[in-house]
C-alpha cells in the first residue's frame, strides 16, 4: 500500500456545494504542514444531496466523507491522517461496515457511469488503467469488421438514451449501408431538459468513455470526423471533453490512423451550442452545427442516409456511446442480462425535486419506480406524502403514486402517457399542483418552440393561456375539453418530435388528476395549496402569540399587530408568498 | 416563441459607437474560409464584447462574407446571444423542474422586487442584469441562482435580497 490518497469530488454539484474550496483548503494544508498524502480529484459519484464529498482511501480502508466544509476538512486532515482516527460521524460509506447512505448504492449497476466519481476525469492514464481504450485496441488488433461491431451492438439490445429509444445497432447499420466518402459521427450532449443532468455529470466526470464511445461508431459506420454538440451552459464537461479530445489525440487514438488503425483518419471538435431546446432534435441540432438556426426538417431523408453537410451522419446520446466499450469489452450477453426483453441494460435518471437522497442513479431496466422513489431515493422529505414522478421533461408526463409500481423500461413507461425520455426524474410531493407543473412545461415548450409549425408556436400558445387562467382562479366550464382537443391538434400537426410531446405533460396531468383541474375551474381553489391567487392566508386568534415573526419576514409589511398581541393580515397588502406560513411556529398562520 | 426575443431585442439593439473593431481582426483571420463558423463566431464576439454590438455585425459580414440577416436569425435564435450591453454581475435564477417545485418563482419575485428590473434587464447603475435559465445542474441545492461563479442554494427570497445587498454594498453603491 503506498501513501494515503484524498480525492475531492469536484463536479459541477459538488463546486457549486462548495467543494472547490475544500479541495484549495486540503491543498494548502498538504504543503504547509508537508503532508505525506496523494491529493487529488474526481468527478460526481452521484450523491448529490451529500456534497461536498471527500474520500480518504488508507492502509484500513475507504472512507468517503459528507457535507465536508472548509472546517470540516481540516478537522478530518487533522484526526484521520495525522492521528489516524476517522471521523466517524461524517462517514457517508466505507467498506468496513454498513451504513444508512449505502442503501443509495445497493441495486445500482454502473455501466455508464462506470468511473464516475472513481477516476480524474482530467487524466487519461486512470482511464486506461481501468481498461479504457482497450475496446478500440482489441477490435483493430482482432481485425473486428464494421458489420461484426454493429452485430454486437445490435445483440446488446441497446436502444438510444436520449430519449427516442430507438435500436443503437439499427442506427449504426443504416450509416453503414450509406455509401459515401464523408460521413460523421456526433454526439448530442445539448441536454435541454430542465431538471435532467445526466449527460453533464458523465461528460464531466468520465469524457474518455464518451471519446471512446465515438471511435468505435466511427469505426463501425466508417466515418471520418466526429462533432460533440454540447450546451454551452456546461463550461466544465466542455473543458473536460476538450482535455480528453487532446489527451486521446496525443495518444494516437485520435487523428491520421487512429488507434493504430492504418489509413482510419478520424478526429473529433466540439461544437458549442447556443442555448435552444430544440436542437437535441436530430435535424435542428445540423442545422446548428451547420451555422443556421436551429429549425428541425423533414425525414426522410433521416440523417443516416443524409446528415450533416449532406453526408450520411450517425447521432447517439451521450449516455448510449459511454455504454458502447462496456458493451465491446464485456459482449453483448453480458449488457442483455440486464433489464427487461425489449429494454435491456440500464438507465441512468437524474432524481430531483422533494426527494430525500437526489443524485445521479444508474439502475438495471425493469426496475420499479417504488425502489427508485423509496430504496434508492430515501423517500420524501418531511411528513408530506408522495404524489408523483415527472419522467421526459417537457415531453414526457406525470406518473402518479397509485402507478408506482410501474417497471421503468420503455414500454410500460410509453403506457402510462409518459415517456422513458432522456433519465430527468422529478419527485413531486402533495404540495406540489399538477396544474401548476403542467403549466411550467408548457410554458417552457412554448418559448422553445421555434416557431416553424404553425399549431407547435400558436397552439401552446393558446393552452398556456388556458392553463394561466385556471391557475390564476378564471377557469371556466369546458376549459379541459379545450385543452385536450388543442392537444390533440398539436401533436398530429407538428413536424419535430418538441409539437409532438409537447401537450404529454397536461394530458397525463389531467387524465390522473383531473380533480385538480376541477376544483382549480369550479371550486376555484388548488388542493395542493399552491396556486397564488387561490390562497388565502390568515392569522388564528387563539394560536398567536403575537411574537412578531410573521410581521418582521413579511417582505410587503401586510401583517399588523402589537407584540403580545394577536396580528392580523391586510388582504390588500398581501402578495401570498407563504413566508408568515412557514415562519411562524405556533401554527398560528393558516391557508385557505 | 423565438419570434418574441425578436420583438423585445430590436428595441434594444445597442449600437456599438465606441466599440473597438480592431478586436475582432483575429477572430477574422481564424474563421476566414471556412464553412459552419456562424455560431462559433458571433459566440466568440460575445466573449470579447459581452454583447453583439451592431457595428460588430456590419464588419464580420463583409470580411467573412456571412448575410447580414443570416446573421440577425441566427443571433436572435438563440438564447445565448445578447443584442444589447449587460451589467457587471448577471444573476442566473435556476428555473429548472426541480427548483420550480422548490418555489424559484418567489426568488425571481424577490430579486425583480429589489433591484426593479424585470426577468432579464439590467439596472439602471449597469450593476445587475437578472435572467432566469433553464436548469444549473445542482438540483439538490434547489433553489439555486449563480452569480458570476458563485452558486447559492437552498435559497429564500430575503435570503437571495441579501446577497444582492451585500454585494451592493462591496461595490459602494447605495444599499437598496
Amino acid at each position: 500500500m503506498g501513501k494515503t490518497k484524498v480525492i475531492v469530488g469536484l463536479g459541477s454539484c459538488g463546486i457549486a456545494a462548495g467543494a472547490g474550496k475544500v479541495y484549495e483548503k486540503i491543498r494548502a494544508l498538504k504543503e504547509a504542514e508537508a503532508l505525506d498524502i496523494v491529493l487529488s480529484k474526481t468527478s460526481c459519484a452521484g450523491m448529490c444531496y451529500r456534497e461536498p464529498l471527500v474520500e480518504i482511501i488508507d492502509e484500513s480502508g475507504s472512507y468517503l466523507y459528507g457535507e465536508i466544509t472548509e472546517d470540516k476538512a481540516v478537522e478530518l486532515l487533522n484526526n484521520h491522517i495525522v492521528n489516524d482516527n476517522p471521523v466517524k460521524e461524517y462517514i457517508v460509506c466505507t467498506d468496513l461496515y454498513d451504513t444508512p447512505d449505502k442503501k443509495f448504492f445497493d441495486g445500482q449497476v454502473k455501466i455508464a457511469l462506470r468511473n464516475c466519481g472513481m477516476i480524474d476525469p482530467e487524466n487519461i492514464d486512470e482511464y486506461e488503467d481501468r481498461g479504457g481504450y482497450e475496446a478500440i485496441k482489441k477490435i483493430i488488433s482482432g481485425g473486428m469488421k464494421p458489420q461484426e461491431i454493429i452485430k454486437v451492438v445490435m445483440e446488446s439490445g441497446l436502444r438510444g438514451r436520449g430519449g427516442g429509444g430507438f435500436l443503437t445497432g439499427l442506427k449504426w447499420k443504416f450509416t453503414y449501408n450509406s455509401k459515401s466518402a464523408e460521413k460523421y459521427v456526433i454526439c448530442n450532449a445539448d441536454e435541454g431538459d430542465p431538471g435532467a443532468f445526466m449527460d453533464r455529470s458523465l461528460l464531466e466526470g468520465d469524457p474518455h468513455s464518451v471519446v471512446e464511445g465515438m471511435i468505435i461508431a466511427a469505426l463501425a459506420v466508417e466515418a471520418t470526423a466526429g462533432v460533440i454538440y454540447c450546451r454551452a451552459e456546461y463550461p466544465l464537461a466542455l473543458k473536460r471533453l476538450d482535455i480528453a479530445i487532446r489527451q486521446a489525440r496525443g495518444k494516437g487514438y485520435l487523428g491520421k490512423d487512429a488507434g493504430g488503425k492504418k489509413d482510419f483518419g478520424f478526429d473529433i471538435s466540439i461544437k458549442e451550442g447556443a442555448g435552444a431546446f430544440v436542437c437535441g432534435e436530430e435535424t435542428a441540432l445540423i442545422a446548428s452545427v451547420e451555422g443556421k438556426r436551429g429549425m428541425p426538417g423533414r425525414r426522410p431523408p433521416f440523417p443516416a442516409a443524409s446528415g450533416l453537410w449532406k453526408r450520411p451522419t450517425n447521432i447517439n446520446n451521450v449516455e448510449t456511446f459511454a455504454n458502447i466499450p462496456w458493451i465491446m469489452n464485456n459482449g453483448a450477453k453480458e449488457y442483455a442480462k440486464y433489464g427487461t426483453e425489449n429494454s435491456r441494460g440500464t438507465k441512468v435518471f437524474a432524481l430531483a425535486g422533494k426527494i430525500r437522497h437526489g443524485g445521479l442513479v444508474e439502475v438495471p431496466m425493469g426496475i420499479t419506480i417504488n425502489d427508485i422513489v423509496f430504496k434508492l431515493g430515501g423517500g420524501i422529505p418531511s411528513d408530506k406524502s408522495f404524489k408523483a414522478v415527472q419522467l421526459g421533461g417537457p415531453s414526457g408526463g406525470c406518473i402518479p403514486s397509485w402507478l408506482s409500481d410501474t417497471r421503468v423500461d420503455y414500454e410500460s413507461v410509453n403506457a402510462t402517457g409518459a415517456i422513458m425520455g432522456s433519465g430527468g426524474m422529478v419527485v413531486m410531493d402533495e404540495s406540489t399542483c399538477m396544474v401548476d407543473i403542467a403549466r411550467f412545461f408548457l410554458d417552457f415548450t412554448r418559448k422553445e418552440s421555434c416557431g416553424k409549425c404553425t399549431f407547435c408556436r400558436i397552439g401552446t400558445m393558446r393552452m398556456l393561456e388556458i392553463l394561466n387562467r385556471i391557475t390564476d382562479g378564471g377557469g371556466e366550464e369546458g376549459d379541459i375539453q379545450k385543452l385536450e382537443e388543442l392537444a390533440e391538434q398539436i401533436k398530429d400537426s407538428s413536424l419535430c418530435g418538441l409539437g409532438q410531446t409537447a401537450p404529454n405533460p397536461v394530458l397525463t396531468t389531467i387524465r390522473y388528476f383531473r380533480d385538480e383541474y376541477e376544483a382549480h375551474i369550479h371550486q376555484k381553489k388548488c388542493p395542493a395549496k399552491s396556486c397564488k391567487k387561490l390562497l388565502t392566508y390568515t392569522v388564528n386568534d387563539h394560536s398567536c402569540t403575537g411574537c412578531t415573526v410573521c410581521a418582521r419576514n413579511c417582505p410587503v409589511d401586510a401583517i399588523r399587530g402589537e407584540r403580545k398581541q394577536v396580528h392580523v393580515i391586510d388582504q390588500d397588502l398581501c402578495i401570498r408568498c407563504g413566508i408568515c406560513f412557514t415562519k411562524c411556529k405556533f401554527e398560528a398562520v393558516s391557508v385557505s | 416563441m423565438r419570434v418574441e426575443r425578436v420583438k423585445r431585442e430590436r428595441r434594444d439593439l445597442a449600437s456599438g459607437e465606441n466599440t473597438d473593431l480592431r478586436l475582432l481582426d483575429g477572430l477574422v483571420r481564424k474563421y476566414s474560409g471556412k464553412k459552419g463558423i456562424m455560431i462559433p463566431v458571433l459566440q466568440e464576439t460575445q466573449s470579447i464584447y459581452g454583447f453583439l454590438p451592431k457595428e460588430a455585425f456590419k464588419k464580420l459580414s463583409v470580411e467573412l462574407q456571412l448575410n447580414l440577416s443570416d446573421m440577425y436569425g441566427v443571433a436572435t435564435f438563440y438564447a445565448q446571444f445578447r443584442l444589447a450591453p449587460v451589467g457587471k454581475y448577471i444573476i442566473k435564477v435556476c428555473h429548472g423542474t426541480a427548483c420550480h417545485v422548490q418555489n424559484a418563482g418567489t426568488i425571481t419575485d424577490a430579486l425583480e422586487e429589489a433591484l426593479k428590473v424585470t426577468d432579464g434587464g439590467t439596472t439602471e447603475d449597469d450593476l445587475f442584469t437578472l435572467e432566469s435559465v433553464a436548469c444549473l445542474g445542482c438540483c439538490s441545492l434547489a433553489p439555486v441562482m449563480m452569480i458570476r461563479d458563485d452558486t447559492y442554494g437552498k435559497l429564500t427570497g430575503k435570503e437571495a435580497v441579501r446577497v444582492i445587498k451585500e454585494i451592493r454594498l462591496k461595490e459602494k453603491e447605495l444599499p437598496i
